[in-house]
């Protein structure tokens, strides 16, 4: 008796295991149309962020708001994690106080345009006192101004087969943003904070301030915005400088 | 095994209560635990295959095994679904607890509140070197990835555990256990290292411990690790404000770390005690061999 039953749990299981393949087969093809497989590596560690990524993207609101504070609760101290670039072309822009800085926004755009600190300033600007934590550990509270970066997208019109938002810094420390992100209502291009211009080691003139993600997403010293499709024919393919260093490419956790 | 076969009239259960609700009925005897007693001539293979048929059902039941004696003092009989959980479980655990101290290594201060750096005062700080470099990446990448199969393979325990009454039969100690006087002779027995009266079921104490990492440290945790996700937080403000603020969530999952960290110490000392190659017999192929005389 028990050996029927086991035979037909043999080939149901057989049956359920070949399933269960052609079921995940499906689903990578499926999440890769969807844009649930997030730039980077992919390897051993690429189950766990894929996993976060795919799963943070289906179940949660595209455009849900970061806990903003109010002003009493900023810190007193805000941390530099690596200083300004000491190269030539930011030296001499910080020496004329950026003046001939501008941001160049290119790639599947409409409109490309280049803009300067005082044409970003008479943007729309909107501010946040939000938490920003670092990979590291610690955090700080701080209030950052600047024009949302949609306002700045939808200006110059995005192509229907753009997919990322490239930011390349004068260091090393290139990131990009997906869709949702980028044209999240606290997705910034910031120029203030805590009610003074971007100091050197703090960004100057321009940095990205993206809420929902860990500090290193949010980009110091811009100087190129490029909207693409593909993430894979930029730079190295990995979607940042991050993944090289150890460090994912989503980093929202 | 070479006592005479007996009508097993007198169990193990009810020497340690009287209670109606510990009167053991033949399936409870092929549940989980001390099962093995009941089958010790069935294969290993025939067994896990039949764990594999009814993974959280009464797997090793055989009309014959209800003459056969029960064993004095039984080693855990484990279902194909929970010795899979538990391994995964395990590997994940490891790899979450190497991960966690290297991410810890990279700043060892703990604040209290909302937001904590170096420039602000730290609720207390490790006595260790700072260390920088892609240690942090690397560790960040397994904890990750460590938590997703631990969160899984922990889902799938807990549901099937629920589903098989496997919580209710096992680990909810009874009213009987936890009265005064079982409690008190439960802690006598530990403080004087005495041999447990009935090893054959979990004792009040191993209850509660379970129930306690099962349902209250390990959410805990899972949620304080939430608690430090900007962009979960932004969906469940409510998880980051429970714990009043990232920084205390970090502090806070730092010591329930610590906690199931002991826990685990407890739990590996507890089956080098009570007979480790048994007990590992019994949580990787579902039973102890039957050829040795269990202690």
């Amino acid at each position: 008796m028990s050996q029927v039953v086991t035979r037909r749990k043999l080939i149901t299981s057989g049956l359920a295991g070949a399933a269960g393949v052609a079921g995940l087969a499906v689903a990578a093809r499926i999440a890769n149309t969807y844009g649930l497989i997030p730039p980077g590596r992919g390897g051993i560690w690429g189950i766990g962020e894929t996993l976060t990524y795919a799963s943070q993207r289906i179940l949660m609101s595209h455009h849900s708001l970061a806990r903003e504070f109010s002003p009493s609760e900023t810190s007193r101290f805000v941390p530099v994690n690596g200083p300004a670039p000491k190269t030539d072309p930011y030296q001499r822009h910080l020496f004329t106080n950026f003046k001939d800085w501008r941001l160049i926004v290119d790639g599947l755009v409409a409109r490309p345009a280049s803009f300067s600190l005082a044409e970003l300033k008479r943007m729309p600007a909107s501010t946040q006192i939000t938490h920003q934590a670092c990979e590291q550990g610690w955090s700080f509270i701080a209030q950052w101004s600047g024009v949302p970066l949609s306002y700045v997208l939808n200006l110059v019109g995005i192509s229907t087969r753009a997919r990322y938002v490239v930011f390349w810094p004068f260091d090393d420390f290139w990131n990009s943003l997906d869709l949702p992100d980028a044209f999240h209502p606290q997705t910034l291009l910031a120029y203030n904070l805590n009610g003074n211009d971007l100091s050197a080691d703090h960004g100057a003139p321009l940095r990205a301030r993206v809420a929902r993600q860990l500090g290193y997403k949010s980009v110091k010293y811009l100087t190129r915005i490029t909207v693409v499709d593909d993430i894979r024919k930029v730079g190295d393919g990995t979607g940042s400088r991050t993944p090289s260093a150890g460090f994912s490419w989503y980093a929202g956790i | 095994m070479d006592h005479a076969p007996e009508p097993r009239a007198p169990s193990r259960f009810t020497r340690q209560s009287k209670g109606p609700h510990l009167l053991v009925t033949h399936t409870q005897q092929r549940s989980y635990l001390c099962s093995v007693g009941n089958s010790p001539e069935l294969p290993v293979l025939k067994a896990a295959m039949l764990d594999f048929a009814h993974p959280m059902a009464n797997a090793a039941y055989t009309p014959e095994a209800e003459t056969r004696p029960a064993c004095t003092n039984c080693v855990p009989r484990h279902p194909l679904l929970v010795r899979i959980t538990h391994w995964v479980f395990a590997l994940s655990f490891l790899g979450l607890l190497v991960s966690g101290i290297a991410i810890i290594r990279v700043h060892p201060h703990f604040y209290w509140g909302e937001a904590g750096n170096i420039g602000t005062p730290a609720f207390f700080s490790l006595p260790i070197r700072t260390v920088t470099g892609s240690m942090s990446g690397r560790g960040r990448h397994l904890h990750f990835e460590s938590a997703w199969f631990a969160i899984l393979s922990g889902l799938v325990y807990a549901v099937s555990g629920v589903f098989s009454r496997y919580f209710q039969r096992q680990l909810i100690p009874s009213r009987e256990q936890l009265s005064w006087h079982s409690v008190r002779g439960c802690v006598r027995d530990h403080l004087t290292l005495t041999r447990q009266r009935s090893a054959d079921s979990y004792n009040v104490l191993q209850r509660l411990a379970y129930l306690g990492v099962v349902f209250i440290l390990f959410p805990l945790t899972i949620l304080s690790g939430f608690a430090m996700s900007p962009s979960i937080t932004s969906v469940f403000p409510s998880i980051v404000i429970g714990f009043g603020g990232q920084q205390s969530a970090r502090t806070i999952h730092f010591f329930l770390s610590i906690f199931l960290s002991l826990f685990l110490a407890a739990h590996v000392l507890m089956i080098c005690l009570f007979g480790f190659a048994q007990r590992m017999q019994s949580i990787i192929l579902g039973r102890p061999s039957a050829s040795k005389d269990l202690r």
